[in-house]
C-alpha cells in the first residue's frame, strides 16, 4: 500500500539528449494517491508504457525521483518495490500448473506451503480460476492466461500497486467487459492502487476514477472522465477524448476582439483579456460536437453554415459542416435534420473554451 | 515546455502545483540505496572471457607457428614468433600443387551449395505448403540421410563414381556431399517457409502471378535471410568434410585438407607449412560467418522439431 | 498451417529426390549387396547370407570400438550440453560485442575436421605445443602417444572445443526468442536467477536441445578425421572409433563383404538410437500437456 509520487521526473533513451524531442518522458511531477484506480491514457508512442516501467522499476529514470510514500526508490529494482505488473501479452510459466503459477511469487519469498495454499485458493476464487487450478497453464485461453498473470500480482499481501500495461489487447471483446468488471471488483475489495495503461478511452473511463492523459511525453490533463470531457485542459485531450473529437477554430486577435478570418467571434471579455495578455498568436476556440446547437432556422447568436454531410449512426446523427474553411462536426438532437445546403448553429459560450498555446485558459467569472 | 507551463492556468495544473510542495514539505523522502548484486555481471564476463580464451588459444598457437621457421618451432618454445617469417605462406602461394587445393575445395563447395539450394528450395516449399502421398515418410527418409556415416558410403561411392567416370572431379565431391547437405537444406528452409503465412501465396495468385514468377519474385526474396543461413550451413558442412572428399579425388580435384597430409614426409613433419595451410583453411569460414552474423542466431533455431 | 492436398507437389520434390537417391539409395543397395556375398574378384563371388553379420557382431575388435564409441558419445554429450547452455546464457545479447562473440564462438565449427585434428596435434605436443609443454612444465608426464588416458582426455577436450559452439549457438537462438516481458514479469515476481532459468529459459530451450542432442549424437558417432589426425586411433586401439575401424577394413584391407555388413549394423545403430531418443522425448512432451 503506497502513495506513489513522481517528482520532476524525466526520461530519455538517448545518451545525449539535444532537446525535448529526445525525451520519452518530459519533465513532470505527479501524485498517485494510495488506493486510487487510475488510467494512463494516450496514443501509442506517447510514453505511457515508459512511465509505467519507470514506476515498476524496470527502467531507471534519467532525471527526477520516484517516491513510494516517503522512500525514494529510484535505485530499487522491481523485485524490491512490491509492485505487480500485468503485461500486454499474458506472461505465464508454461510448464507449471495454474496453481503453481499463482504460488510462484509466494514460493520465491519462501512463504510456508500451508499459507500458500490458502492464499492461492482465495485468489483463484476471486478470479474464477478454481476449476482450472490443476491444469497446465500452457493450454489456457488468452483471457484465462491474463487472469493467471493478474492473480500472480494479487497473491502477495505486500503489493503496493498493480500496474496494467494494456492488459486486454489480446482478449475477445465480450470477455473484455467481464474482465474489466472483475478488475473493478478487485480494486474495491483490496483497496490497492491500480494504474492502468491503455489507448482506449472507453476502457480508461470505465476502469478509472481519474485519468491521466499523456501526449508527447507529458501528462496534459489529470482528471475524472467527466472533467476530461467537459473541460479538456489541452487541445489534445479535446481531440482524443470523445467521438468525434472536439472542434477547433483557429482565431486571430484583432483590435475589435477575436476573429476567424474576417468573421468576428464573440467571447467573454475576461477570455479576450487573457488572450491579449498572453501575447501568443496560437489561439484556438474549442467546442465539443455535443454542445453545438443546430437549428433549421436562424435564431439568436446563430451562424449560417454550409452543410456537407449528415451521417446517421443509429441512435444519433453527426452533422458535418463548414464555418468558412474550418470543418466542424455537431451531434444532432433527435428530430433535427437540416435539409438543404444551409443550417444555423449556435456555439454556447459556456461550452466554448479558449486555448492559448494548446492549453486551456480558465477565467473565474 | 517550461514557457507553456508558465502560461497555463488550468485547474488541474494548479491542483498539481498545490499538492507538490505540500508533499515535499510534509515528509522528506529518504533515498533508498541500491543493494549491489554481488558483481554477477563481472563474473559472467570473466567466465565468457575464459571460454573465448579456450577457443582462441589453440588457434593462436597455429597462427603463431605459421609465422615461425621450422628451426624456431623445433628449437625453442616461443609464445610469439621471434623471427617473423612469411616463408611458409610464400611456399603455399608459389606452389600450384598447394594453392590448387584451395581452388579445388572452394570449387566443389560452391558447386554443392548451388546444387543443394536449387533442388532444396522447391522441395522445401512442397513440404511446407502441400500434403501429398508419402510426404511424411519422404521427409523422415531425408532426415535419416543426415544420420548416415560417410564412412559407410566410402567404398560404394568410390565404385559408383569410378564407374560413371566422375572419379577425381569436383562434381563427384559436390554430388557426394549432397547426401547430407540436401536433407539439411530442406529441413532448415522448410522451417523458414512455414513461418511465411499462406495468405502471401494466395494473394499473389489472385494478383495473377504464375507459380514460377511468384516463387522467384515474391517468395524467395521473403525468405532471404533463411536462404542466407541455409547457404552458411551448406558451406560449413561441405567445407569441413574430409573423408568423402579425399576418397573421391586423386590429383585433379584434391581438396586442401588432403594435400595437407603431404607435410609429413620421411624426414619429419614440415610444421611451419602445415600451420600456414591450416590458418588459410580457417579464413573462408571467417569471411562467411561475418556476412551472416546477424542471421545465424535465427538460423540455428533450425526450423521446428 | 493447413496444407493443401495435392500430389502435384511431387514434381517439386522430384529433382531433390533423384539427387539424394543417386547419392544414397544406389550406394546403399551396393552395400546391402556386398554384405551378403563373399567377393574374391569381380567375377568370383559367393552368397553368404547373414554370415558376415554374425561374424561382425562377434568380432571383439569391433565390439570394443562400439563400446568406446558409446562411451565417447555419452561423455561429450554430458559435457557439451550443460556447457553449451552455460555459454549461451553468458553471451551478450546486443551490440558489437554480441556480433564479435558470435563470430568467435562459431569459429571452431568452420574449420575442416582434419585441420581441427592438426591444430590439437600441434597444441598438445610435448615439445612444440603450448598445452603439452605447459602440462609437462607443471610436472605432469603428459603423453598422448603412450598413455591411453591422456589420449582420451585430449580427444574429449578437442571435441568439446570443436562442438560446444553448436550447442551454444542453438541455445543462444532459443534464448533470443523469449520476449522481454517474461524476464520483466519474473523480476516482479521476485524469481531467483535459478527460477528464471528453470521456469522460463529451460522450457524454451527444450526444442533446440532436442535438435542439439540428436545432431551431436549423430556427429560424434561418425567422428573420423579428428582422432585420425590427432592420435591415429592409438595408443593401441584405445581411441579407435567405429568410422576408423570401418575405413581400415573397407579401404586398407579391402574386406568388402565384412565391411559392408559392418556398415549396415553401424547405420542401424545410429537410426535406432535417434529414433528411441526422439520418440521418448515426444512421448514425454505429450504426457505433460
Amino acid at each position: 500500500m503506497a502513495q506513489i509520487t513522481l517528482n520532476a521526473l524525466a526520461h530519455t533513451y538517448s545518451p545525449d539528449p539535444a532537446g525535448p524531442k529526445d525525451y520519452a518522458i518530459r519533465q513532470m511531477s505527479h501524485v498517485w494517491q494510495q488506493g486510487g484506480a487510475y488510467a494512463l491514457l494516450g496514443p501509442s508512442g506517447c510514453g505511457k508504457s515508459t512511465l509505467l516501467n519507470i514506476i515498476s522499476g524496470l527502467l531507471e529514470p534519467s532525471d527526477g525521483e520516484v517516491i513510494f510514500d516517503d522512500r525514494i526508490v529510484n535505485a530499487l529494482p522491481p523485485e524490491e518495490r512490491n509492485i505487480a505488473q500485468v503485461f500486454q501479452f499474458p506472461v505465464i510459466y508454461d510448464t507449471m500448473t495454474v496453481f503453481d503459477n499463482l504460488a510462484f511469487p509466494l514460493r520465491n519469498i519462501k512463504t510456508p506451503e500451508a499459507q500458500i495454499k490458502g492464499k492461492v485458493e482465495e485468489v483463484a476464487d476471486i478470479l474464477d480460476l478454481t476449476p482450472l487450478l490443476s491444469r497446465k497453464a500452457k493450454n489456457l485461453t488468452a483471457d484465462e492466461k491474463q487472469k493467471v498473470s493478474m492473480g500472480r500480482g494479487l497473491v502477495r499481501d505486500d503489493v503496493s500497486a498493480i500496474l496494467f500495461d494494456e492488459p486486454l489487447t489480446v482478449i475477445d471483446p465480450q470477455l473484455k467487459w467481464k474482465l474489466r468488471r472483475k478488475l473493478k471488483e478487485i480494486h474495491q475489495r483490496f483497496n490497492i492502487t491500480m494504474i492502468y495503461v491503455t489507448h482506449d478511452q472507453l476502457e480508461a473511463s470505465t476502469f478509472a476514477d481519474k485519468i491521466a492523459v499523456m501526449y508527447e511525453g507529458q501528462v496534459v490533463q489529470f482528471g475524472t472522465p467527466r472533467e476530461l470531457f467537459e473541460t479538456p485542459a489541452h487541445t489534445f485531450v479535446g481531440y482524443f477524448i470523445g467521438s468525434p473529437g472536439m472542434n477547433f477554430l483557429e482565431v486571430t486577435l484583432t483590435p475589435q476582439g477575436l476573429a476567424f478570418g474576417t468573421l468576428p467571434i464573440p467571447v467573454a471579455p475576461a477570455l479576450l483579456e487573457a488572450a491579449r495578455h498572453s501575447g501568443s498568436s496560437n489561439i484556438k476556440l474549442g467546442i465539443r460536437p455535443e454542445f453545438i446547437e443546430v437549428s433549421e432556422a436562424p435564431g439568436d447568436e446563430t451562424l449560417a453554415v454550409e452543410v456537407e454531410d449528415v451521417q446517421d449512426l443509429g441512435t444519433y446523427a453527426i452533422l458535418s459542416f463548414r464555418i468558412g474553411s474550418a470543418a466542424f462536426k455537431a451531434r444532432l438532437d433527435e428530430g433535427v435534420s437540416p435539409q438543404g445546403p444551409r443550417a444555423h448553429v449556435r456555439l454556447p459560450a459556456e461550452a466554448t473554451h479558449l486555448y492559448i498555446d494548446e492549453y486551456r485558459v480558465e477565467v473565474t467569472q | 515546455m517550461n514557457s507553456s507551463t508558465d502560461t497555463l492556468t488550468s485547474s488541474d495544473r494548479q491542483a498539481e502545483r498545490r499538492t507538490d510542495p505540500e508533499a515535499a514539505e510534509a515528509v522528506v523522502p529518504t533515498r533508498v540505496e541500491r543493494r549491489t548484486r554481488g558483481g554477477s555481471r563481472g563474473r559472467s564476463r570473466l567466465l565468457l572471457g575464459l571460454y573465448l580464451l579456450f577457443i582462441l588459444l589453440p588457434i593462436y598457437w597455429l597462427l603463431n607457428m605459421s609465422f615461425q621457421t621450422n628451426t624456431e618451432i623445433l628449437g625453442t618454445l616461443s609464445f610469439w614468433p621471434q623471427e617473423l617469417t612469411f616463408e611458409n605462406y610464400a611456399n603455399i602461394f608459389t606452389d600450384p600443387t598447394w594453392y590448387m587445393g584451395y581452388v579445388n575445395s572452394i570449387g566443389y563447395v560452391l558447386m554443392n551449395m548451388l546444387i543443394s539450394i536449387l533442388v532444396a528450395l522447391p522441395a522445401a516449399y512442397a513440404f511446407s505448403r502441400y500434403r501429398f502421398i508419402g510426404d511424411k515418410h519422404l521427409f523422415f527418409w531425408l532426415l535419416t540421410n543426415l544420420m548416415a556415416p560417410p564412412a559407410v558410403f566410402l567404398l560404394p561411392y568410390f565404385q559408383l563414381y569410378y564407374s560413371v567416370g566422375l572419379f577425381d572431379t569436383h562434381v563427384a565431391v559436390a554430388l557426394a556431399h549432397c547426401l547430407f547437405n540436401i536433407p539439411l537444406a530442406v529441413w532448415i528452409l522448410e522451417g523458414f517457409m512455414s513461418s511465411v503465412p499462406k495468405e502471401v501465396d494466395e494473394t499473389a495468385y489472385i494478383d495473377g502471378y504464375s507459380f514460377p514468377a511468384f516463387f522467384v519474385k515474391i517468395f524467395v526474396p521473403m525468405i532471404r535471410s533463411g536462404i542466407g543461413v541455409t547457404l552458411f550451413f551448406l558451406f560449413m558442412f561441405s567445407w569441413v568434410e574430409l573423408l568423402l572428399a579425399r576418397t573421391l579425388t586423386a590429383t585433379n580435384a584434391q581438396p586442401i585438407a588432403s594435400i595437407m597430409t603431404r607435410t609429413s614426409t620421411a624426414s619429419g613433419i614440415d610444421w611451419g607449412t602445415l600451420a600456414a595451410a591450416g590458418v588459410l583453411t580457417i579464413i573462408p569460414g571467417i569471411v562467411v560467418v561475418y556476412f551472416v552474423r546477424n542471421h545465424i542466431a535465427k538460423g540455428f533455431a533450425l526450423g521446428r522439431t | 498451417m493447413n496444407k493443401v492436398q495435392s500430389n502435384k507437389a511431387w514434381f517439386l520434390v522430384l529433382p531433390m529426390l533423384l539427387l539424394v537417391a543417386f547419392s544414397a539409395i544406389i550406394p546403399l543397395m551396393t552395400v546391402v549387396n556386398y554384405s551378403v556375398q563373399d567377393v574374391f574378384d569381380p567375377n568370383t563371388r559367393f552368397f553368404t547370407g547373414t554370415e558376415w553379420f554374425v561374424a561382425m557382431l562377434n568380432d571383439p575388435a569391433l565390439q570394443g570400438a562400439l563400446l568406446r564409441q558409446f562411451a565417447f558419445s555419452f561423455t561429450i554429450l554430458a559435457i557439451q550440453i550443460p556447457l553449451g547452455i552455460g555459454i549461451a546464457l553468458l553471451m551478450p545479447k546486443q551490440g558489437w560485442r554480441a556480433s564479435l562473440v558470435l563470430i568467435l564462438v562459431t569459429l571452431p565449427l568452420l574449420i575442416p575436421w582434419n585441420v581441427v585434428g592438426s591444430i590439437w596435434q600441434i597444441f598438445t605436443r610435448g615439445d612444440i605445443g603450448l598445452m603439452g609443454w605447459g602440462l609437462r612444465e607443471l610436472g605432469y608426464g603428459y603423453n598422448i602417444t603412450r598413455n591411453p588416458l591422456d589420449a582420451w582426455a585430449t580427444i574429449i577436450l578437442m571435441d568439446v572445443w570443436h562442438w560446444t559452439p553448436l550447442i551454444a549457438l542453438l541455445c543462444y537462438s532459443g534464448l533470443r526468442s523469449i520476449p522481454e516481458a517474461y524476464y520483466q514479469a519474473a523480476r516482479i515476481d521476485r524469481a531467483s536467477r535459478w527460477a528464471v532459468f528453470r521456469y522460463i529459459q529451460l522450457p524454451k530451450l527444450t526444442n533446440v536441445l532436442v535438435i542439439g542432442v540428436l545432431l551431436r549424437f549423430m556427429h560424434s558417432f561418425m567422428i573420423y578425421a579428428e582422432p585420425f589426425v590427432l592420435t591415429g586411433g592409438g595408443p593401441g586401439s584405445s581411441t579407435t572409433f567405429l568410422s576408423q575401424s570401418l575405413a581400415i577394413m573397407a579401404i586398407a584391407q579391402f574386406d568388402v563383404g565384412p565391411s559392408a555388413a559392418f556398415s549396415l549394423i553401424y547405420f542401424l545403430i545410429i537410426l535406432l538410437v535417434c529414433w528411441v531418443f526422439y520418440t521418448a522425448i515426444m512421448n514425454l512432451q505429450k504426457d505433460k500437456s
